[in-house]
């Protein structure tokens, strides 16, 4: 009893230290809010009200915290709606790699660059999923039957992180495939699950049930190595028993979509700590390790530099895709 | 007889005492969302959700699954009394409910409603009992075509025999078509028709349309008219109450078909607002009072409130079973079941069969409930009616700015609710119908994405939509009922050809 007491004290004057230094600099003085870029239910609202709750939980922060969704136009409204409130520390958008794809691709009145990057949270994997009974057992196989040129891929919106996977796929399997783009993941999987589609590249979350219940399974991942140990999700098999597709000759190394958390843009950079600082402490604790868990998400955590170089990177990379397909907005 | 032995260990599960406690509350907060407009099914749970976090799942859904029921019936309620659909898939509701209600007449409209939802609810659960799995099946067979099929055939059950001018109504259409494509557009990603308006990419909400083009468009031209202005003496009787449930059974057939029209949209993600609209349309020209509907009939109140609860019931149905949500609110609560640490699909019936047919039980419980304490608040919402226009008029401006801004906390909203309240004068006074209208707005960009996801899988080619015996029969059926009317008028004609005056009124009688 005592020990715990005096462990519990030590562990309060740690976190106490710890959190000394962001006193002295920005505070937030009243409530904040969250802006999802996606409707109820969704992956980033998933996230969005994630955080929200382990910050209420643990207290990270005095103020109350509301999240709002602004998913409208793929997100572009939330976006649109941070780039309008420059200057307002109180607001926090949370997105994915579209706050800087989709303005490449379509006249939308927002650019990656009007908002304050603070992290890159959470990467969701990609897998080429295709229907239960499907005759293919590889990626391989199904590039064969690919080749016939009749093949329906499905995903979530149109010249999006999905479509941009589809064309990598065309590209490296030297196959022609008929893009069909849905409003959501969740749409496009059980189309796949009523054979009107051959294919989708789903993340884990969006076709778990799916898989489980025995409707699609996955082929491959499209990561440089398997994806960790979990739960087995089917009787026989978990996400680590799903081959990468380089093994199985999909010469596509890696592709991620990472959840990213933004200020309005000219807030300052004492603001923007104070926010870094927060989704690192929700980092470390034990309902986030849950959360990925649950939602079969990589853990990582891109600031700063790293978070600049990634966007930069995967920029050059949409461009020359984007370019090649005659996407390109003026 | 399997199915009946689980129901009943489901009872045991959903009649207990916390669990009774649980739906009085989720009843009676989601009457509270339903009735205040913006705030709706979807947000109510959605806001609710993290309260759920630290329970059992079952007990979890059937906070949320009460809530929604009580936001079903809520959605009514200003419908009928105000012309402000609370809830889309009320709109169908306020064409006959608010004429009754401003006819001296509320409580027998509130009553109507509410008996009918329940009827309507009542069969969804026992089809979800009795048919789970076969009808989740049925699901899977819609693709894109049978997708689009089945909006066509909305629209034209909707459509086909209205009541203003053919013209006029292909007008309204193609004004709630052209609204329906504001922003981004599914198929090819591009913005489309945002006027140099940098918000408008988000489109236009439907809840901020309905509001104006009702509730504001409502009092402009009550302001005008001094009829509307009065205050509705209604008087307040417990026993019309139980009078008009009782007289329910007479319309017996109207309840069936609904209902199973409601099922089936419900089913087929169709969902409840085109099942609502679908169930109206059909009843107006099958009905043998259809001529009177929109003066406050009382079929044209029961049709859309049995389908629209068969519907948003029977959705639930393939959420469960394949994991796809049916409704806005079936999909927040479908993120529910993920964060409870379960999957929905197939498999949720045989690993979690506790949740399950809990649930399934607590919706017939949570039905009960929840039209005893919606009747209870008949005569309440009744007494609105009695305050004053010059009262109650304000109020009415309040609640759809406060609703349109709700949507998601923007100015646009109200300043474009407001411009929809004079685009809804505008078609009253001119005799433009707004029904046409509404249905494009909602459901016009979902069929123009499934056409256009349909000629995408074709190569260009129409013969999809004659590629299988469903997506034919769906098509066929369509065509039928817009050409219908069309074809009566000419048999008409056909038969009396000798007379000109006659013929001058068959043709009047095509154009009007």
């Amino acid at each position: 009893m005592g020990r715990t007491s005096i462990f519990l004290l030590s562990a309060a004057a740690t976190v106490l230290a710890g959190t000394m230094p962001a006193l002295s600099a920005w505070q937030p003085q009243k409530p904040i809010e969250f802006i999802a870029t996606a409707g109820p239910g969704g992956g980033t609202d998933n996230l969005a009200r994630a955080v929200q709750n382990i910050i209420t939980k643990h207290k990270l922060t005095e103020q109350p915290i509301v999240v709002v969704n602004k998913g409208g136009g793929s997100g572009a409204e939330g976006y649109v709606y941070g780039k309008a409130s420059a200057g307002d520390p109180y607001k926090v958008i949370f997105g994915t790699s579209n706050a800087w794809q989709q303005p490449l691709v379509s006249k939308v009145a927002f650019n990656y660059t009007d908002l304050t990057p603070i992290a890159a949270m959470a990467q969701d994997e990609f897998l080429l999923w295709v229907k239960q009974d499907a005759p293919y057992k590889t990626a391989g196989d199904y590039l064969k039957a690919a080749a016939s040129g009749e093949f329906k891929m499905g995903g979530a919106q149109s010249k999006d992180t999905d479509e941009v996977l589809t064309r990598m796929i065309e590209k490296a399997g030297k196959v022609k495939l008929t893009y069909i783009p849905f409003k959501s993941g969740a749409e496009t999987a059980v189309q796949l699950a009523g054979g009107h589609l051959e294919s989708h590249v789903n993340n884990p979350s969006e076709s778990l049930g799916q898989w489980r219940g025995g409707t699609q399974r996955p082929l491959c991942v499209f990561s440089p190595k398997r994806l960790p140990q979990g739960q087995k999700v089917t009787a026989t098999e978990g996400w680590s028993d799903v081959p990468t597709c380089v093994e199985q000759g999909l010469d596509i190394k890696q592709y991620e979509q990472p959840r990213t958390v933004w200020l309005p843009g000219k807030v300052t950079t004492d603001q923007a700590a104070f926010y870094v600082d927060l989704m690192k402490k929700v980092q470390a604790t034990p309902e986030w390790k849950d959360y990925i868990e649950k939602t079969s998400q990589v853990d990582t955590f891109l600031t700063g530099a790293e978070f600049d170089k990634f966007i930069k990177d995967d920029l050059e990379h949409v461009k020359q895709v984007a370019g090649e397909q005659g996407w390109l907005v003026k | 007889m399997e199915n009946l032995s689980e129901l009943w260990h489901g009872f045991t599960i959903a009649v207990t005492v916390p669990h009774l406690v649980l739906m009085v509350v989720g009843v009676l907060l989601g009457i509270l969302v339903g009735v205040l407009p913006g705030l709706g099914a979807p947000n109510g749970v959605s806001l609710l959700l993290p309260l759920t976090f630290g329970m059992q799942p079952v007990s979890a859904i059937i906070l949320l699954s009460s809530m929604y029921w009580g936001a079903l019936f809520g959605g009514s309620v200003t419908s009928i009394l105000f012309n402000i659909p609370g809830e889309p898939s009320s709109v169908a509701t306020t064409f006959d409910g608010y004429p009754m209600a401003r006819d001296g007449r509320p409580t027998t409209a509130l009553a109507t409603a509410f008996g009918s939802a329940a009827f309507g609810a009542l069969i969804g659960v026992i089809l979800i009992t009795f048919l789970a799995s076969w009808v989740a099946q049925v699901a899977l067979a819609f693709g894109p075509a049978e997708y689009f099929a089945v909006y066509f055939l909305a629209f034209a059950s909707f459509v086909g025999m209205g009541g203003a001018a053919p013209i006029k109504t292909i007008v309204a259409l193609a004004i709630g078509f052209a609204i329906a494509a504001i922003g981004i557009d599914t198929v090819s990603g591009s913005v489309r028709l945002t006027m140099g308006i940098d918000e408008l990419v988000k489109g236009v909400n439907f809840v901020v349309a309905v509001m104006g083009l009702f509730g504001i468009g409502e009092l402009l031209v009550a302001v005008e008219e001094e009829f509307h202005a009065r205050a509705v003496s209604s008087k307040i009787d417990w026993r019309e109450v139980f009078r008009a449930v009782g007289r329910l059974p007479r319309h017996g057939v109207a309840l069936l078909r609904s209902a199973a029209i409601g099922c089936w949209m419900g089913i087929t993600p169709g969902g409840p607002t085109a099942a609502s609209f679908m169930s109206y349309g059909i009843a107006r020209r099958f009905s043998r009072r259809g001529r009177y509907f929109g003066t406050g009939e009382v079929e044209g109140i029961i049709s859309p409130e049995t389908a629209d609860h068969a519907a948003g019931t029977s959705a639930l149905l393939p959420m469960l079973s394949l994991g796809i949500p049916g409704s806005a609110t079936a999909a927040v609560m479908m993120g529910g079941l993920m964060i409870w640490g379960l999957n929905p699909g197939p498999m949720l019936f045989v690993d979690q069969k506790d949740f399950v047919w809990g649930l399934i039980a607590s919706m017939y419980v949570g039905n009960i409930v929840a039209v005893a304490l919606v009747l209870l608040t008949v005569p309440v919402f009744a007494a609105l009616m009695r305050i004053p226009f010059v009262v109650i008029a304000p109020l009415i401006v309040i609640i759809c700015v406060v609703g349109a801004y709700s949507v998601s906390n923007s100015y646009l909203d109200v300043v474009m609710m407001l411009g929809f309240g004079i685009v809804g004068y505008l078609f009253k006074k001119l005799f433009y119908p707004l029904a046409p209208l509404v249905l494009a707005i909602v459901i016009g960009d979902k069929a123009e994405d499934a056409f256009r996801q349909s000629m995408l899988m074709s190569k260009g080619s129409l013969g999809i939509f004659f590629a299988n015996k469903l997506v034919t029969c769906l098509i066929v059926a369509g065509i039928a009922l817009l050409l219908l009317p069309l074809a009566l008028q000419l048999a008409r004609i056909w038969r009396k050809p000798a007379s000109p005056a006659t013929e001058t009124t068959a043709h009047e009688k095509v154009i009007i």
